[in-house]
């Protein structure tokens, strides 16, 4: 089944605000080409976790590793295996299509011919070839996270990292979008995913729910389903969270 | 007040764009009602028309008495309203909000304390916070309290829920039933489909466009086909491997099943078909049963039509 090369290493991770423990000792590991859910209620402390896993923040103590590098010390290696995205921010909405990924394609080092060749493949993909000179506020937003999460995989990452990618979108392009992200992962990126949508938790090979910055569970979904003796995630979700 | 809404032929057009295309509803006096659609659906130009903060392009709306257009100011005297995006000023502290949505409206936050008492105390204790400093559960909780502040007797959310987490959701739509046991008509806008169970009554929308308007119960039961879960050993490729079976008019993935649609009366004969399919593609552990849509089957179906 997977394969187990670790791409992701957290280990007695701690980060503090002052008296604040936002991350409390989370340890766990993600493997090469799995799709991990990253669970947990508004304030529990996914989002200061993403970012240091991200290389934006350093832990208070503990480790993280990514693709084999700290973050602490090698932040910017980091960053350069990884991809992001997020409904809030992802793409430049006064620039067009293609700019949006020159401009990316630019920060994470790829030459012009890398570029064009990228750009070209993704459109050919999402059958978008003809919004390629469209700006993008002109596109609606279930395309617009297509192509954001696109633009997050044009370097070949190790681990794409995707916050709430699907907020306030339409079922069905939630449905398309996870086919990518199936697509993705089958090619051995690892996916690392928040969302609010327990339908799409039941999608993840393996899911984590935080409380109050810990790691209270983390197991694959029917496993997760049959501990706590209910039939959803969603009741799994809400005897953790409550 | 009587606050049964008529909207007649309402139309939004930005320059090219139609946002609503002649939607024409009502909306009963102490209604929990529903609108149902993703973004771009239109339900916040159709929120804006009724709190009168944009104009329709055509079509007349009415809140009782009162059209959104001509009475304006009596609309948003009796009209509470919830925008998606938070609005409220970031620097003042969560009481001095409070403070200054009471007194725009001609009354205080203690003539009113009743009203937002059960939302209000969970913020209480970060009364001397900026509201740019609250997290997002809290800022929900602010912004419903300013919009409650003044007494409406019609209320109008945004996408309260989006990007709220499952279990504050359900404890928002609690809110929202007590509210309306205390006399209020509640319209609200989610891209939830599970929240649309709650609704008294909900209208699915699309692109501008009404798809469906109805009891949750009734746009269920409506369901034209006959509705399947299937799951095997291999759900990533499943999906692919059912999209072209015969007799089948809808084929999506739900949480850990995959749902299909029989276009067929018999019920057996369908199983076994499907059956016969998957042992042949080598799948195992096959479970397929007859399972009753809910909400998300029947959008899922319209928008499917739609698109057609």
């Amino acid at each position: 089944m997977l394969n187990r090369e670790k791409i992701i290493e957290v280990k007695d991770l701690v980060k503090k605000f002052g008296d604040f423990t936002a991350n409390d000792n989370l340890t766990f590991d993600v493997f090469k080409g799995e799709i991990f859910g990253f669970l947990g209620a508004n304030g529990a402390g996914k989002t200061t976790a993403i970012r240091i896993l991200c290389g934006l923040s350093a832990p208070t103590s503990g480790k993280a590793l990514i693709a084999g590098f700290d973050v602490g010390k090698y932040p910017n290696k980091v960053k350069s295996n990884i991809g992001y995205m997020s409904q809030k921010f992802s793409l430049y909405n006064d620039m067009t299509v293609k700019e949006n990924f020159r401009f990316y394609g630019g920060i994470y080092g790829l030459n012009r011919k890398e570029i064009i060749t990228k750009t070209r493949y993704f459109l050919e993909k999402l059958n978008m070839e003809k919004t390629r000179d469209v700006v993008l506020s002109e596109i609606p937003l279930g395309w617009k996270q297509k192509l954001a999460f696109s633009v997050a995989n044009i370097h070949d990452p190790k681990v794409v990292f995707l916050d709430e990618p699907t907020g306030g979108v339409d079922p069905i392009t939630r449905r398309q979008f996870w086919e990518m992200i199936y697509e993705t992962a089958d090619e051995g990126t690892t996916v690392f995913v928040t969302t609010h949508y327990m339908d799409e938790a039941e999608y993840c090979d393996r899911v984590s729910i935080m409380s109050e910055g810990k790691i209270e569970a983390l197991d694959t979904p029917s496993k997760l389903k049959s501990n706590y003796g209910v039939k959803t995630m969603n009741d799994v979700f809400i005897k953790i969270a409550r | 007040m009587s606050v049964n809404i008529q909207i007649e032929n309402i139309s939004k057009k930005y320059a090219d764009i139609i946002a609503l295309n002649n939607i024409s509803l009502s909306i009963k006096s102490g209604e929990l009602f529903g609108c149902i659609g993703p973004d771009g659906a239109g339900k916040t130009s159709l929120f804006r028309i009724l709190t009168s903060l944009i104009l329709p392009t055509s079509g007349t709306a009415c809140i009782g008495e009162y059209d959104v257009v001509k009475d304006y100011k009596k609309i948003r005297q009796n009209t509470g309203y919830m925008p998606g995006r938070f609005s409220l000023y970031l620097d003042l502290t969560v009481e001095e909000n409070l403070d200054f949505y009471a007194s725009i409206f001609n009354t205080s936050v203690k003539e009113n304390y009743a009203l937002i008492k059960d939302i209000y105390v969970q913020i209480e204790p970060f009364k001397k916070r900026r509201a740019g400093d609250l997290s997002g559960g809290m800022k929900q909780k602010l912004a419903l309290s300013c919009a409650l502040i003044h007494s409406p007797q019609l209320i109008i959310l945004d996408e309260p829920t989006t990007g709220v987490d499952a279990v504050s959701r359900m404890e928002f739509w609690e809110l929202l039933k007590k509210m309306q046991k205390m006399g209020m008509t509640i319209i609200v806008s989610t891209p939830y489909m599970d929240e649309a169970a709650l609704c008294d009554r909900v209208a699915l929308m699309q692109n501008g466009n009404l798809l469906a308007i109805n009891t949750p119960e009734k746009i269920v039961s409506s369901y034209k086909g006959n509705l399947f879960s299937v799951s095997a050993d291999n759900m990533h490729k499943l999906l692919g491997d059912l999209e072209n079976l015969k007799n089948t008019s809808q084929v999506f993935r739900f949480g850990e099943t995959i749902h299909i649609t029989s276009t067929i009366s018999d019920d057996d004969a369908y199983k076994k078909s499907v059956k016969k399919h998957l042992d042949e593609t080598r799948y195992k552990n096959i479970v397929i049963n007859r399972v009753n849509p809910v909400i998300e089957d029947c959008f899922l179906a319209l928008m499917d039509k739609d698109v057609e």
